[in-house]
């Protein structure tokens, strides 16, 4: 997403923190995006708060309602209120989103700072780090879940493991063209140990990147863990989850779209919010893409 | 030339190798004893016992691995825990659905994506560059299956202008297959178009700085004839590239929509193998699809010089 009419500067001490030229401005788009995921998110953490009924509470007498002012979205199947199993959906997502993001970069950061250091290593690392990628990541996750049975941690694993190669690729690249530095050079003749160059010396180099790529990450976890939870291979249905409550929406679709409608509207929401933060980060932080706004 | 053809196609093999490992250690590493689920329930352990000799489960993994490998080069993947049959039968079944939908989807992705990316790339920074990144940040964002029922409920269940469900094949019946075909596929379009369009944009904004354009344009060529002969094909290569590694998103998508759409395809022989824990099955789905992700990649590495004259092997 790119600049429009009415820009606000980012506060110092954060455009300091990722190293952004002085004066960098930020879009509306951004911002409003910043907004909605803001409210999204803290919608969701206070889900017990906001939430006018008890997402598992059974209301047999008020199956498929469409909405009134006891239930502002209807109810589903099982005379769930949908407003409430929404609320309380986004946590698992939001959980899988962040953990899965956490764990594949700080995994591929690893792997990806010894693979572009160390050439014997880098052979092996990125033939495997290429057959990871050549397995579609649905497909990978699904089959690592169906063996291992559901559950957030497993979900997130599955998830991290297609993830993984993408970071690799892109830590490699950043410390074989920062390994080249005069630093380097000058850490390696002083005979710093290794790790200490690999951890004060490269990775900082890796962090600015690090930051879009993990934004990316949590967008594709949310959409990864909504599909498994979807095709019935997620999370078990008794934690509502996005993916869920659309997945047991699916019967009655034609009957109740909104069963699909809203939660996929809430996570579409959210994932495009986190995407447009991404392509903003990237933005501002490389120079190179800003040229050409990739 | 010839030398870098033959090391892009050896390049494939350790590939290939690593990812029948990882398929091969998922499988292997499971909790559970793939004798006995076989066997069944009622099975003695002395049948089960006799089962895992038969199947070469009592010899060491590295064995087991090297003759599943060598069963592999012979084309078998192996047999199916649920039907009893050859997973090669189920799959060459079931492949054509997928295949004519995956092709469908690709024409019309750059049908669609190409002259998006290039109209943004011509007005860059202007109001139509704005609206087609917009439309590409959206089609990354909304889940497939969303996708998918939105386009039912508007084009099948209000307007009934296309059926809901269901599949026929091209050869028998070429308009019911576009009928049942044009929402599965539309459904796999938006995050395609969305990643094709981005990226030719892209590329193309950085080819529209290169001097010969400026030169082209001093010289009195046409704006159409700029943008297209001299701009977008040598932007063609990133372009390319991009619609070779989004495949494997495409086959990802596949599985999602063939469950949406109810069609009988290799996505959901996946989903029932999935749920049946047939793990032959999973194993040969997953290879197979790796398989084409890395052929097709191939064809395209192979293809560059083609659409870019300068690249010469």
């Amino acid at each position: 997403m790119t600049q429009t009419s009415g820009s606000t500067a980012p506060s110092p001490g954060i455009a300091r923190f990722l190293g952004l030229p002085a004066g960098a401005r930020l879009g509306i788009v951004p911002v409003l995006a910043a907004i909605l995921l803001a409210v999204i998110v803290l919608a969701t953490i206070f889900a017990s708060l906001l939430a006018p009924h008890d997402p598992l509470a059974l209301s047999p007498l008020n199956r498929l309602k469409p909405p009134s002012a006891a239930f502002p979205l209807g109810t589903d199947a099982f005379g769930r209120d949908l407003l409430s199993r929404v609320l309380y959906g986004g946590q698992i997502s939001l959980m899988i989103g962040l953990g899965a993001a956490a764990i594949s970069v700080s995994i591929g950061l690893a792997i990806g700072l010894v693979a572009g250091f160390f050439r014997f290593a880098d052979m092996v690392i990125m033939r495997v780090m290429d057959a990871f990628m050549a397995i579609p990541a649905v497909l990978l996750a699904v089959a690592l879940v169906a063996i291992h049975g559901a559950s957030v941690f497993s979900v997130i694993v599955a998830i991290t493991f297609s993830e993984i190669p993408r970071v690799v690729r892109l830590v490699r690249s950043i410390v074989l063209s920062a390994r080249e530095e005069p630093y380097v050079e000058a850490a390696i003749a002083l005979g710093t140990r290794m790790p200490v160059i690999l951890w004060r010396h490269l990775m900082p180099n890796t962090l600015a990147p690090l930051i879009v790529q993990a934004t990316y990450i949590c967008a594709s976890a949310i959409l990864i863990e909504a599909i498994l939870s979807f095709l019935g291979l997620g999370i078990g249905t008794e934690t509502p989850s996005w993916g869920n409550i659309m997945a047991e929406g699916r019967t009655y679709f034609l009957l109740k779209p909104s069963l699909i409608f809203w939660p996929g509207l809430l996570l579409s929401l959210c994932v495009l919010s986190i995407n447009i933060l991404g392509d903003t980060a990237r933005d501002l932080l490389d120079p190179r893409m800003r040229k050409r706004e990739v | 030339m010839p030398g870098y053809i033959i090391k892009r196609i050896l390049a494939v093999i350790p590939v290939m190798v690593i990812v029948a490992l990882i398929v091969f250690l998922i499988l292997r590493l499971t909790p559970g004893d793939p004798a006995a689920i076989i066997a069944g329930d009622t099975a003695t352990p002395d049948q089960i016992a006799q089962l895992r000799r038969a199947m070469g489960l009592d010899e060491p993994i590295y064995i087991q691995f090297v003759q599943w490998v060598g069963q592999l080069l012979r084309g078998d993947l192996g047999t199916s825990l649920l039907s009893g049959t050859s997973v090669n039968a189920l799959i060459a079944d079931r492949i054509w659905p997928t295949l004519n939908i995956a092709l469908l989807t690709i024409v019309m992705s750059v049908l669609i994506a190409v002259p998006l990316g290039t109209l943004a790339a011509w007005r860059h920074g202007r109001l139509s560059d704005h609206i087609v990144m917009a439309i590409s940040v959206a089609g990354f964002s909304v889940p497939a299956f969303v996708v998918g029922y939105v386009l039912i409920k508007i084009f099948a269940a209000d307007l009934r202008w296309l059926p809901v469900q269901g599949y026929k094949a091209p050869t028998q019946d070429f308009l019911g297959f576009l009928r049942h075909a044009i929402l599965p596929a539309l459904t796999l379009t938006a995050a395609y178009v969305a990643l094709t369009a981005r990226m030719t944009r892209a590329s193309l904004l950085n080819v529209l700085g290169e001097d010969y354009i400026r030169t082209a344009h001093a010289k009195g060529v046409g704006e159409t004839k700029v943008l297209l002969r001299h701009g977008l094909r040598n932007a063609a290569v990133p372009i390319l590239t991009v619609v070779g590694t989004g495949f494997a998103m495409l086959l990802s998508g596949v599985v999602v929509v063939e469950s949406v759409f109810n069609i009988p395809g290799i996505g959901r022989l996946t989903i029932d193998a999935v749920m049946a824990r047939d793990y032959p099955v999973i194993q040969g789905m997953i290879l197979l699809t790796s398989g084409i992700y890395v052929f097709v990649n191939l064809i395209i590495d192979l293809s560059y010089s083609l659409f870019d004259p300068r690249i010469r092997y």
